[in-house]
């Protein structure tokens, strides 16, 4: 049987340098990876030829905040395939102050094995300051 | 009138970064003032990461760097005023200089010895990049549409077209993608991105948005709302290739096409500015030519990393506590920096030589296999490839400034190998 042998050109995304780095491949297998400067290169060409992952950032909707929205991220790097429905997911979603750097609003979601974190907390709206 | 030792204006990061700087370094009356309600500046309304690798040893999104600096200065005892807006500033003497501000309780007035000046950039608009035609509703600038969106969580529009391809312009794009809008293009008037290799990735690629280099937005077409822009293509020149003109639809135009550094107030206090960097001509220790009123952050100089910001806010309160501790500074011969070839600046443009810098420079075009040299301190650094969206930043320390002769220092970039007869 014949083995299918691919070059795969990435860039590499993890720092600001943007490696060209080459990945041969073997029927889903890895074989060679070149170009990359550092070993977190590596394991990342290793995870984009096989599965590309991605952070997610978004805001969502806060009742009763000092700010109307909470910075949101995904706790590790999720499936691409899944970001646009977790997006999805996460535009239903209100979530009330007050709220704090660490807080996780969802847990597992969508089975991806990441937490949805707070980035950016909110305190309770102060009533007086409401006037100003 | 309150009465202070230090008056840091703007709260961004450079801002708070001085202030804590300036109490570990025993000043005491300090005040932080910001026209937001919170501090931060933009940092708040950045979600992504790539904030802190530097300085935190951490990549966070700006957000949660806001947060570690704002923990710290919980921990001190220096007064934050947010809410107010410094309208003026005036220099009275070499010890006393008056800021005055807006606040919801009135005009307050501070004196102080000292000033850092810390408000950040503006951002370029559409009549500065020369775009005609309508003037509808659903033109906005990134930081506008990413203060929409990030802070207060309203949507600017769906169907977009973004001017400039820098790494602000990229990421709005991937923002407006990932929140289901649909980015038509990024529009590039250069041949090459402006924006980081990686950003390429994975906010345009990811979201497969196109991106039309050397192609120009000409002018916007729309009645009450943006309906249309009209595009062409450039030649080498930059010049408009005749009948290459185009429109897409779209509903909203975003423009990010760089920031200014926001130094009004000192140049109505008669500073003297670079017109290059367009900021303050500044000392080693972040002074500008008033003595005792010092720039750091994005009003200094357009950085590409909050590391950065961050370094200089603390590089001025060094600087502002040997002013009210010395009672000025001096320096037996202020060194000038001089360029020479593909260097487009380099700061600070004052060097005393008798204390370590850091300086922060951009070259103007890109370049490969090159060497940065300062002649008069024979210090030569490799480098496999400057590019003007790549800030250089060295630090030169006491022991090789002590070696330069003569009243400048000179910045070149050459070709590896050229004195090899290449």
């Amino acid at each position: 049987m014949e083995n299918k042998r691919k070059l795969v050109k990435l860039t590499c995304i993890v720092c600001p340098i943007g490696c060209e780095v080459e990945v041969v491949t073997e029927d889903d297998n890895i074989v060679s990876v070149k170009g990359n400067k550092c070993q977190n290169g590596e394991k990342y060409v290793r995870g984009e030829v096989i599965q590309p992952r991605r952070l997610v950032f978004t805001v969502l909707k806060c009742k009763n905040g000092s700010m109307p929205t909470v910075a949101v991220k995904t706790s590790k790097p999720i499936p691409k395939f899944l970001i646009s429905d977790v997006m999805k997911y996460l535009s239903n979603i209100e979530v009330s102050a007050p709220l704090k750097v660490g807080n996780v609003i969802v847990q597992n979601i969508l089975n991806s094995g990441a937490d949805i974190v707070v980035t950016r907390g909110v305190d309770l709206l102060d009533q007086s300051q409401k006037h100003n | 009138m309150y009465s202070y030792d230090l008056v840091v204006v703007g709260g961004g990061a450079s801002g708070i970064a001085a202030s804590i700087k300036a109490k570990e370094l025993g000043i005491k009356k300090v005040a932080l003032i910001d026209e937001k309600n919170y501090l931060g500046g933009v940092l708040p309304q950045c979600i992504h990461s790539g904030f802190g690798l530097v300085y935190f040893k951490e990549d966070l999104t700006g957000p949660e760097f806001t947060e570690k600096l704002a923990q710290k200065v919980m921990e001190t005892d220096l007064d934050i005023y947010t809410s107010t807006f410094v309208s003026k500033i005036a220099y009275r003497d070499y010890f006393e200089k008056l800021v005055y501000a807006v606040s919801k309780h009135g005009i307050k007035k501070f004196k102080t010895k000292t000033i850092i000046y810390s408000t950040g950039c503006r951002e370029r608009n559409i009549y500065e990049i020369g775009i005609l035609g309508n003037r509808p509703s659903g033109v906005f600038t990134a930081g506008e549409a990413q203060t929409l969106m990030d802070i207060y969580g309203v949507m600017p529009g769906r169907e977009i077209v973004i001017v400039g391809s820098g790494d602000i312009g990229l990421i709005m794009a991937r923002r407006f993608a990932l929140q289901g809008a649909n980015v038509k293009a990024v529009v590039e008037i250069m041949p090459y991105p402006g924006g980081l290799t990686r950003n390429i990735v994975q906010c345009l690629n990811d979201f497969n948005i196109p991106l039309l280099l050397n192609h120009s937005v000409l002018r916007v077409i729309g009645k009450n709302r943006v309906e249309e822009v009209e595009v062409c293509k450039l030649d080498e020149n930059r010049k408009c290739i005749e009948g290459s003109k185009f429109r897409i639809k779209c509903d909203t135009l975003v423009i990010s096409a760089g920031l200014v550094p926001r130094v009004e107030l000192l140049e109505d206090l008669g500073v003297t500015i670079d017109p290059i960097t367009k900021s303050a001509v500044v000392n080693d220790r972040l002074e500008t030519s008033l003595p005792g009123v010092f720039v750091a952050g994005n009003s200094l100089v357009v950085n590409d990393l909050v590391d950065y910001a961050v370094e200089q806010g603390e590089m001025a309160a060094q600087g502002a506590s040997e002013f009210i501790f010395n009672k000025g500074i001096n320096a037996v011969l202020w060194k000038k920096v001089k360029l020479n070839g593909n260097i487009r600046f380099f700061i600070p443009q004052l060097i005393s030589g008798e204390k370590a810098v850091t300086m922060y420079g951009r070259v103007l075009t890109p370049e490969e296999n090159v060497k940065l040299k300062v002649s008069e301190i024979n210090k030569e650094i490799p480098f496999v490839r400057v590019r003007p969206s790549e800030m250089i930043r060295l630090k030169l320390s006491k022991d090789e400034l002590s070696s330069a002769r003569g009243e400048s220092l000179t910045f070149s970039i050459f070709k590896r190998g050229a004195q090899l007869g290449e």
